[in-house]
């Protein structure tokens, strides 16, 4: 019998493929587009912050979605997805272009606000909503852990949000790292107490002994400490390999990128909290790596880092909408209308106890203006939403309510907090910052300020910021940096540097005026 | 210890002191322990080697300097009694909004910070002045030409008159964008 031959075909289809790749390249296409389209329409950005617009594109792609495909498509926002390729890029991001000296200064301040701030949060909203549901008002059983669990996923400030809201409003800088260093720092607090109540949830509220708690506790300082070493150690080992890169200057951006993203990952496997591995991974390179890097590298990463950081932004909100439309929901309105209730209230209440502790040891003292903005900064945003679908349905039960609350208490934050924001720092004239680079003279007489405060506080026996300052530069210069710079210049590098930017500015500029001379 | 009580800090004193400088009779007590303990001789004042004796001030690049900011008031004498010594420690005092004091106005700390170079005393930073500093900062890694249009291009930058230096008017003018009253100031414990 002679063979069926399929003749050769001229064209043929087969989308399933690329149906992957293809639908991830269209997803960022669109978040993209959506957000050239906001850029175009300056009066509706004048409104809105660009988080709520690109929420609402979402909702309207998704709602697309809904009656085209009819079914029950992949929601494109799982944890997974999040967790180990969206918020990576925005962290790296952050502790990268983090200003060091600031968020060193105020470390104090938002530590206790990430640590205490949110503990306080978790146990007065989870306890709160548990208290008002044995009155009966959610008509339906709310145990006192799923409370907790739940509540330990709501309390925590987003860093996606944070940043998406106060980039564009632009506060002054003590304002902008005390509530952005909060959202990120506060992450190995809510890891701890997200796994804490799960598992204490798995084994059942009859079944926690006293040695739980205390492991719980300890575990805290494992996740936090273990997350912060090991971004050290993978930010030393990219000073350290950069330091060789110069025969091969293409593949220096790789490096920083990739051991970073190791550096995440992990801490990640050891449930070690991945965020701040990154974010510390980042604070550490960049004092090592830029002295190593060459200029066009410097910019290489910069933009891609920006690049990559505010793509992932622009697709989690739109993510984020999608997401709204096509899950399941179960709405309570007693329980949404609390929750978003004493996420505020708490809120309020924990900056204000919780600044007034601060002020008591704080040179520059936070304002009431300030702590308005604080606790009105304290947006709720997708890691939220990442971690609630994290919950199993068949040991939550109330996993789908869980869902849609916190949804709602998105919303609520990205639109309510993050429209109204913007006028109210205009009406309290809150001081805004100015991005600037510093003159030759700052750099130097700023220095100079800064031997003199080392030196009194050594006369007065004061162990502070400038005495813990001067012992790490010390540390840095003589031990750290001959190791992992090529060429190790002096002991003050950034007076350097703001002189070669400087007479490099000058030159492209004596360049520009006498083109003809060249 | 019988010495010692012959130097506890009368009452007349300490409100003195905080009349003159602001602090707080705690803070000037919990100041005056420290003093005592700096002063090795017993003897009420302290010299120059006992603030050098403090083992991070003698590897700071500007110890010396700023030791020396403690003797400028009194000319020759080369020993500092308390009262000088809270004098010159007030200028680092946090300002308060209606608290009015002299020692520590923006103006003192840029004062406090503009003596530390201008050594000669004629309200002028010269090249050669920033350059001293500069090499105290910077270590010697660096080169000297290096560091010569460091200074150069740092006075061009803030010289208004052309003079080739910096007036304390200039230097207060080029650090206008600086935070001075929180960078100069100090939290004194209680």
């Amino acid at each position: 019998p002679k063979k069926e031959v399929e003749r050769y075909p001229v064209i043929s289809v087969s989308f399933y493929r690329v149906e992957t790749p293809f639908i991830i390249g269209l997803w960022i296409f669109c978040a993209s587009l959506a957000k050239i389209g906001f850029h175009m329409a300056p009066k509706l950005s004048e409104i809105f912050p660009e988080s709520c617009l690109l929420i609402f594109v979402g909702v309207v792609i998704g709602v697309v979605l809904v009656h085209v495909t009819d079914s029950v498509h992949m929601s494109p926002l799982t944890p997974d997805t999040f967790f180990f390729y969206m918020l990576p890029p925005i962290i790296l991001d952050a502790g990268y272009f983090m200003p060091n000296r600031l968020f060193f200064d105020h470390l104090g301040t938002i530590l206790l606000f990430a640590v205490i701030g949110t503990i306080f949060n978790t146990l007065t909203i989870g306890a709160s909503l548990w208290a008002v549901g044995l009155t009966g008002l959610y008509s339906c059983d709310t145990p006192l852990l799923d409370m907790f669990l739940f509540s330990s996923l709501i309390s925590a400030v987003d860093p996606v949000a944070v940043l998406a809201v106060f980039e564009e409003i632009q506060v002054n800088e003590i304002l902008y790292i005390v509530v952005f260093g909060e959202s990120l720092l506060n992450d190995a607090v809510t890891v701890v107490l997200y796994h804490l109540f799960e598992s204490y949830t798995e084994m059942g509220l009859e079944n926690i002994v006293y040695q739980d708690i205390v492991a719980g506790l300890a575990s805290f300082f494992v996740v936090a400490l273990g997350g912060t070493v090991i971004g050290v150690i993978w930010g030393l080992g990219t000073g350290y390999v950069t330091r060789f890169t110069n025969e091969v200057r293409v593949i220096e951006p790789i490096f920083i990128f990739v051991m970073a993203y190791l550096a995440y990952l992990n801490a990640e496997i050891f449930h070690m909290s991945g965020i701040l591995a990154i974010t510390f991974c980042g604070i550490t390179m960049k004092n090592y790596v830029e002295a190593n890097i060459s200029h066009k590298s410097h910019t290489t990463i910069k933009y891609t880092m920006k690049m990559l950081s505010s793509s992932s932004e622009t697709i989690i909100f739109m993510f984020l909408g999608v997401a709204t439309v096509s899950s399941y929901h179960v709405w309570n309105t007693w329980f949404v209308v609390l929750t978003i209730l004493f996420c505020s209230v708490y809120r309020v209440l924990g900056v204000i106890i919780f600044t007034a502790i601060a002020n008591r040891f704080r040179l520059h003292q936070l304002s009431q203006v300030e702590k308005f903005v604080m606790s009105y900064g304290g947006l709720r945003g997708a890691v939220a939403f990442a971690l609630v679908l994290l919950i199993s349905p068949d040991i939550v039960p109330l996993q789908p309510m869980f869902m849609t609350t916190t949804i709602a208490v998105v919303y609520f934050t990205v639109f309510f907090q993050g429209i109204t924001i913007k006028p109210l720092v205009k009406i309290l004239n809150v001081k805004t910052s100015e991005k600037r680079k510093p003159t030759m003279n700052e750099r130097i007489h700023e220095r100079l300020m800064d031997h003199v405060m080392a030196a009194l506080e050594d006369i007065m026996g004061q162990h502070g910021n400038y005495h813990i300052r001067d012992r790490f530069k010390r540390f840095d210069n003589k031990f750290i940096r001959p190791y992992l710079l090529r060429n190790h210049q002096g002991a003050e590098p950034k007076i350097l540097e703001t002189y070669s930017k400087l007479a490099m500015r000058d030159a492209m500029e004596y360049m520009r005026r006498n083109a003809s001379t060249i | 210890m019988g010495n010692r009580s012959s130097l506890l800090l009368r009452e007349e004193e300490i409100a003195q002191i905080q009349e003159e400088t602001g602090f707080t009779p705690n803070q000037i007590e919990r100041l005056y322990s420290r003093f005592t303990s700096l002063d090795r001789g017993d003897c009420g004042t302290l010299s120059r080697d006992d603030f050098l004796r403090i083992p991070e001030l003698a590897i700071n690049p500007l110890g010396e300097r700023i030791v020396n900011s403690f003797f400028q008031e009194e000319g020759l004498n080369d020993r500092v009694n308390f009262r000088q010594f809270m004098r010159v420690l007030a200028h680092f005092r946090p300002i308060k909004k209606n608290k009015e004091n002299k020692l520590n106005s923006r103006e003192e700390k840029l004062r406090f910070a503009f003596k530390m170079y201008d050594l000669d005393n004629d309200d002028m930073i010269s090249k050669e002045e920033l350059l001293a500093i500069l090499h105290m900062m910077v270590g010697a890694n660096i080169s000297e030409e290096q560091l010569t249009s460091i200074a150069e291009r740092t006075i061009v930058e803030a010289d208004e008159d052309r003079d080739q230096m910096i007036s304390f008017e200039e230097f207060c003018n080029a650090l206008q964008r600086t935070d001075v009253a929180q960078k100069m100031s100090i939290r004194f414990l209680n």
